[in-house]
């Protein structure tokens, strides 16, 4: 049911762990969904996404939507970053299957509550950004 | 297929070679109407008549109360539908449990939206209903008891004949739905004081496609597909010959020495129970320890979900299932592991595994080998593994 990508990725997920002293941290999702996201992140002085790891406990889908949501962050700006939204991650991986889609909107929970928590710290705004609603388990 | 360690039998069974075998001159050769009057017809009635006998046999009834289904599911839409219409002038409420497969649970929903009253009775941490519950739930107008035989998740195998004889002293249709228990545990229809049992054959090295529901004479019951005479009148459409002569000879199969394979297959069910408990930290066994079919283990293991192990664990050949979510298309976990206390968290992580006895030591050990490093590997990107060794630390 899955495309190869989601399986490939799903087998070798990249970025996998924990960033010590990272710039930021989004944790999504809930463990009665059956899923948690959390997104590590370090920001260079230049304001670019520079490393990016992830741990996730969910399905395949939840594993391979994190690991691609890594991917396409990293060497972004924080800005560039709002750009990689749900559907950014579906195409990058070829699709998921209709009952997962929400494992896609997981990953761009993640991104963006790990976003937010950056720019609170650092007393700044990025355009686009709300608040994110971080248990959105409770809301599909 | 040989490659494949297939440890999901109570999803479903391989068709056994001598039910094939039996099956296969229905399909071209002898393949005439089991309702026409030419001797053509006759042999294939002939063999539909046969099939009814083996299969009444193995439950100690007669040929006569047994009627050919499409499956499991059809049969429990019928018990229940049909009990609620033919008996609705005496009352209009139904005992059931939470663990029941979906087939019962929804048919009563259904039930519950045309006028009728259910009662859900809950279950011990095992997953055996109280009988004391199901006293005390039974009111002047209760028609229907329907309690499943084993349970097809956790294997828990229900008090039958104590449920059966309370319904019976209160003069109250006693159904079970034994789909898991068919063909796996012996069965007596009179001892237990059953009223209608479902069976399907997949579940027994049989074809898909067919089951039956026992209906004891005295049992008034509504048809529920309507059409031609077959099955003396209560269930119309020409029968799925091949199919019924494949559940006979399924049922004859699997009462043939079932205790000797019952023992066979419960050793090394608990050689798996016992393996995965020593080798999987954090790991726990669903359902009664004694109290379960032969075949079935269910697991929780905690910190990582369902789906994700199914898919590491069929990359390397092995078939197994869970109770996880992301199995369904729901958002909740199995219902079964929440009536028997879990928090959702816990019941999103569970792995079934249901042995037959074909399966070998041999296989059970590469698949807790297989599980160990798949669970490793999830753990190790679970954030709830890593929050719980930070808080141990």
């Amino acid at each position: 049911m899955y495309t190869e990508k989601v399986m490939e990725h799903f087998q070798n997920p990249r970025n996998v762990g924990e960033i010590e002293n990272a710039s930021a941290i989004g944790t999504v999702g809930n463990a009665r969904c059956g899923d948690i996201m959390r997104l590590y992140i370090t920001v260079d002085e230049a304001g670019i996404i520079s490393d990016a790891k992830f741990m996730t406990y969910g399905c395949g889908a939840a594993i391979a939507t994190s690991s691609m949501a890594t991917e396409l962050i990293i060497g972004k700006t924080i800005h560039e970053a709002m750009t990689v939204t749900n559907q950014a991650v579906m195409a990058a991986l070829d699709g998921l299957p209709n009952p997962k889609v929400h494992c896609s909107l997981l990953a761009e929970q993640a991104i963006r509550a790990a976003l937010w928590n950056y720019a609170t710290q650092n007393g700044m705004e990025i355009e686009g950004l709300d608040e994110p609603v971080t248990d959105i388990g409770d809301h599909h | 297929m040989s490659d494949i360690i297939y440890m999901d039998n109570a999803a479903t069974t391989k068709v056994a070679p001598e039910v094939l075998t039996a099956m296969l001159p229905y399909f071209s050769e002898d393949f005439g109407n089991p309702n026409s009057i030419y001797s053509h017809g006759a042999k294939a009635l002939r063999a539909v008549t046969a099939a009814r006998k083996q299969i009444a046999a193995t439950l100690n009834v007669a040929a006569e109360e047994i009627y050919f289904t499409a499956g499991g599911t059809e049969s429990d839409n019928w018990a229940i539908k049909g009990v609620c219409e033919a008996y609705a002038g005496k009352g209009r409420h139904i005992i059931t449990s939470k663990i029941e497969h979906h087939a019962i649970l929804y048919t009563c929903e259904y039930m519950e939206q045309n006028g009728y009253d259910v009662t859900y009775l809950g279950v011990d941490e095992n997953g055996i209903i109280c009988l004391d519950e199901l006293k005390r739930s039974i009111r002047p107008d209760t028609i229907l008891i329907s309690i499943g035989f084993a349970n097809n998740e956790i294997g828990t195998i229900q008090p039958i004949g104590e449920i059966g004889l309370i319904a019976r002293e209160r003069g109250i249709i006693f159904h079970t739905d034994a789909v898991q228990a068919y063909g796996h545990i012996a069965i007596d229809a009179k001892a237990c004081h059953l009223d209608m049992m479902s069976a399907s054959a997949h579940k027994l090295n049989g074809p898909k496609g067919v089951g039956f529901l026992y209906v004891r004479s005295s049992v008034k019951l509504r048809p529920f597909i309507h059409g031609g005479a077959q099955e003396r009148g209560r269930r119309a459409g020409t029968g799925n010959v091949p199919a019924i002569v494949g559940f006979g000879a399924a049922a004859v199969r699997a009462y043939t020495d079932l205790e000797e394979k019952n023992a066979k297959t419960t050793k090394l069910r608990d050689y798996l129970i016992e393996q995965v408990l020593r080798e999987i930290p954090d790991a726990r066994l669903n359902g009664d320890r004694e109290r379960r079919l032969p075949g079935n283990t269910n697991f929780s293991i905690e910190y990582i979900e369902g789906e994700s192990l199914l898919i590491m664990l069929d990359m390397k050949g092995i078939a197994a299932s869970s109770g996880s979510a992301c199995t369904s298309a729901s958002l909740d976990p199995s219902h079964v592991l929440l009536a028997i206390g879990l928090p959702h968290e816990i019941a999103h992580g569970s792995l079934r595994l249901t042995l037959n006895e074909e399966n070998t030591y041999a296989e059970v050990d590469t698949v807790v080998l297989a599980l160990k490093e798949a669970v490793t590997r999830l753990r190790d990107m679970s954030p709830l593994y890593l929050d719980a060794k930070k808080r141990e630390r």
